[in-house]
């Protein structure tokens, strides 16, 4: 065998299509530098999961060609499989077993035995903070447990290259940061390469390097975060009015401006500005004159959920696939 | 009172309309009973030959009232396994905050027991017909059958249905089915119960089932024995457990 | 390396049945009440001119043996099949494991499990007064015969959770085993069978012939043509189940 190559991804043409479904993924083309933290945001169903899957050589592509570390992911599946660590969108662990169970056949299975195998285990369970719980079984674990020992379990065979499908869907605030710097010290210290997938803003613009964000199976823009939000480079002006029958007067205002926007405070009228240097004074000016007294008036610096809003026209939360709607039907025939 | 019918009907709609509807349901609650009796009748009929069989029609209508009569108990047990699983998807929550009132839910669920089992009974009814059973009793007497049966099916799904209430997991199917199982085959199944020989002979003489057993096979040839205590029996096990399920209802409805 | 991949699946196999106590209580136990029940309900049996022994107990022994097998492969099978559907068997896939050694594993434990079990029905069998006519040297090779027939249904079964990875599909084949466990020489010797068709079946029945050869180490001793064929179709269920799973292995982890 070669030796190590390049702790990187690359993908073109990336294809999956389901036989009774749909194109999941539709021609997906990305490159992941090695040490670099890429996050993959997108929402329900736009075909993340289905990305890892195939990089991870779980899922043969359709059409495309993908290599991660450097080895083809159809062609040299075990040899990928050797250079990385995956956390699965599904913690995926056996609720009858300890934590340290989970460890123990896990580095078993990666052929790491003896006293390294104990060595490994303690310096993981302590690295995720599930020292005390290690002999617990993973039934009674919280879910921020559950994906720390996921992680912890991922890393047995210090990968250089991890994948993490929606870590920290779930979680509290707390163990969500626990999990940024944990993910960010990986990149930063120990030159992992990070695919990330999520669906939290705040999760890609904090802790990618470059984010790609995806919908219905494609990329639809790419980039630093800073860059995808300079590209938008519109801020928002957001202005409360002091009473509510003043909207009206405040919105005919501020349409001069830009077009306006939702998804902000109930009481609040939001614009989008229409050009780079939108001009705060001048909107005071114009507000003035019109004589309108406002509570509240606020700048908004783009978030990523302006660049989804701007490729896609939809709003970022909310835009996967409705699935969880019609079990309200299931109780019909009772009232009937 | 229209509130709780309303409710019974629309819960015994819609465990009856999954029932129908699912082959998964469907399939093993007719299977079942017919290869319980094909098996029993089939490989067993030379049983008779034993010094002492009397059954005057045959072993075929042995073995029939054995299977009716379980598939009663049992198509009331799985209504139970439904509730248990309804209170895991959390869909028994809805159903007791929509439902005015509860004994509704209770009414419907006992209804669609009766309506599963009467498919059954129809099958095997069919298929022991065509099986050739020869049948000794008149039209009274097997309208006797099938009421005794019926009760049978009411008190089991009562049963379960309190199970089902006070654990609330489909872990507890095993609860369920167990001491109906054991209740069933611990009674003159294949032979009367004067070949019953040593403890299953002792057991078997205080289970109530056997009473059920055979007053239901003495209908069926012809001869009825023991209806008035087969009968009484069968209305106790009703009463006692619909305070069973009633008392559950309330255990539940207390536990949120 | 291999090997030592393979013994921590297996165990884990087992620890993870071991800590469900309905997974360990309900195969040691059913057996044992079907047993009862049997041995209770069909001693009447034994006064048929031609049975083969006196005791219908050592008789119907054989056959917590093979539904012991059955039921260690439903549970275990289940469980197999909810490691596809969590996404365990996807880790497992990611490591550098071979396929072939994950299938290992889960036969491994499963054989283990059924092994134990076979102990204490044998236990049990000894405490109530059944011996074995082929002495000590034929509780060994019980326990051989025992590996053999709970290899031919894990693989059997396994290919069942690879091919659907569905519990429920899994739990499916509950009645599919219990039909063929009845209609076959379970409860009667095959030559006593009274009706042609079921005879008949009985005789295509591979259980049959499992059963056949556990009971001839029990009531009849070393009996080679029986026990060979016993040996004979568990060995053949086996290649077939387990090139059937390990097809459906290459196709569930279509890992390149
Ligand atoms: N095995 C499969 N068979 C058929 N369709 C599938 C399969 N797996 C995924 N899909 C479909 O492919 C699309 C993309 O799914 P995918 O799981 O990749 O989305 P995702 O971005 O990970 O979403 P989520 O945020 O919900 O995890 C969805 O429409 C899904 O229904
Ligand atoms: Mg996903």
């Amino acid at each position: 065998m070669d030796g190590p190559r390049e702790n990187s991804i690359e993908a073109h043409g990336l294809v999956r299509e389901f036989k009774k479904g749909p194109r999941a993924v539709d021609g997906i083309d990305l490159r992941v530098d090695p040490g670099e933290i890429y996050g993959f945001l997108g929402p329900n169903g736009a075909g993340k999961s289905t990305t890892v899957h195939m990089l991870t050589t779980l899922l043969p592509p359709t059409a495309g060609t993908a290599t991660v570390a450097g080895y083809d992911v159809v062609k040299e599946g075990p040899q990928v499989r050797k250079a990385i660590g995956a956390a699965l969108q599904e913690a995926a662990l056996d609720p009858f077993l300890t934590g340290r169970e989970h460890l123990r056949l896990q580095t078993t299975m990666h052929g790491i035995t003896g006293e390294e195998r104990s060595k490994r285990s303690d310096e993981l369970l302590t690295r995720v903070g599930l020292t005390e719980a290690a002999d617990r079984k993973v039934k009674g674990y919280s879910g921020g447990m559950k994906r720390r020992l996921d992680l912890a379990l991922a890393l047995v065979h210090r990968p250089r290259i991890l994948f993490l499908d929606e870590p920290t869907t779930g979680l509290d605030v707390q163990s969500r940061t626990a999990l940024w710097v944990e993910v960010g010290r990986l990149a930063k210290e120990e030159g992992v390469t990070v695919f990330l997938t999520t669906q939290y803003l705040e999760e890609a613009d904090v802790l990618a390097d470059r984010v790609g964000i995806i919908d219905h199976g494609r990329i639809v823009a790419e980039g630093t975060p800073e860059k995808l939000k300079a590209d938008i480079a519109c801020s928002t002006v957001e202005a409360v009015p002091a009473t509510p029958d003043q909207r009206g007067a405040v919105a005919s205002v501020l349409e001069r401006f830009g077009e306006q926007t939702t998804g902000y405070g109930p009481g609040s009228v939001a614009v989008q500005l229409a050009s780079a240097n939108g001009n705060l004074a001048e909107i005071v000016r114009a507000l003035d004159a019109e004589g309108v007294v406002l509570s509240q008036l606020q700048i908004h610096e783009p978030t990523l959920d302006d660049v989804f809003l701007a490729k896609t026209g939809r709003h970022l939360e909310g835009a996967g696939d409705e699935e969880e709607q019609d079990s309200e039907q299931d109780l019909e025939p009772a009232r009937a | 009172m229209r509130d709780t019918l309303s409710v019974a009907r629309g819960v015994s709609w819609r465990v009856l309309h999954i029932f129908f509807t699912n082959k998964a349901f469907l399939l093993p609650s007719i299977a079942f009973p017919l290869f319980f009796f094909t098996a029993f009748v089939g490989g067993l009929s030379r049983i008779r030959q034993v010094p002492g069989f009397d059954f005057p029609t045959g072993y075929t209508a042995f073995q029939f009232v054995f299977v009716l009569l379980q598939s009663a108990a049992f198509a009331g047990v799985f209504t139970g396994f439904g509730i248990a699983r309804d209170f895991e998807t959390g869909f028994m929550r809805r159903l007791m905050l929509a439902a005015p009132n509860r004994s509704g839910i209770l009414l419907g669920y006992t209804f669609s027991a009766l309506v599963r089992w009467a498919t059954v009974a129809t099958v095997v009814t069919v298929v022991a017909l065509l099986a050739q059973m020869k049948i000794g009793g008149d039209g009274v007497d097997l309208f006797g059958l099938y009421a005794l049966a019926l009760f049978l099916n009411v008190a089991g799904a009562l049963w379960a249905t309190g199970v089902a209430m006070r654990l609330r997991s489909q872990q507890a199917a095993p609860v369920m089915q167990m001491p109906v199982f054991l209740l069933l085959f611990f009674a003159p199944v294949y032979v009367p119960l004067n070949l019953l020989q040593g403890w299953i002979h002792g057991v078997a003489s205080v289970n109530p089932i056997t009473a059920l057993l055979e007053a239901g096979r003495g209908f069926i040839s012809g001869r009825p024995e023991l209806t008035l205590a087969a009968f009484a029996i069968a209305a106790g096990l009703i009463l006692g457990f619909a305070a069973w399920a009633v008392r559950g209802l309330r255990r539940a409805e207390a536990a949120g | 390396m291999a090997l030592a991949q393979t013994a921590a699946l297996g165990k884990r196999a087992v620890v993870r049945t071991a800590r469900q106590p309905a997974n360990v209580v309900f195969p040691l136990i059913f057996p044992m009440l079907l047993l009862a029940v049997n041995a209770g309900g069909l001693r009447a049996e034994t006064k048929l001119p031609g049975f083969p022994t006196t005791s219908f107990l050592a008789f119907a022994l054989a056959v917590p043996f093979v539904q012991g097998a059955l039921l260690a492969t439903i549970n275990a099978n289940v469980e197999f099949a909810r490691d596809i559907q969590t996404g365990f068997l996807n880790r497992l896939a990611l490591t550098p494991v071979r396929g072939i050694v994950l299938l290992f594993g889960q036969l491994g434990g499963l054989i283990t499990s059924a092994v134990v079990q076979a102990i204490f029905y044998l236990a049990v069998g000894l405490a109530f007064g059944v011996r074995l006519q082929s002495g000590i040297g034929g509780a060994a090779m019980l326990l051989l015969l025992e590996t053999a027939i709970a290899l031919a249904f894990a693989s059997l079964g396994s290919w069942a959770a690879l091919r659907t990875g569905s519990t429920e599909a899994v739990q499916g084949l509950f009645p599919v085993f219990f039909v063929f466990l009845f209609l076959s020489s379970m409860n009667i010797p095959r030559n006593l069978i009274e009706a042609d068709w079921f005879r008949w079946v009985a005789t295509v029945n591979p259980v049959s012939y499992l059963i056949e050869a556990v009971r001839a180490l029990v009531i009849t001793g070393w009996d080679w043509q029986t026990i060979g064929l016993g040996f004979g179709v568990a060995g053949a269920l086996s290649i077939v189940g387990f090139a059937l799973a390990t097809h459906a292995l290459w196709n569930r982890l279509e890992r390149t």
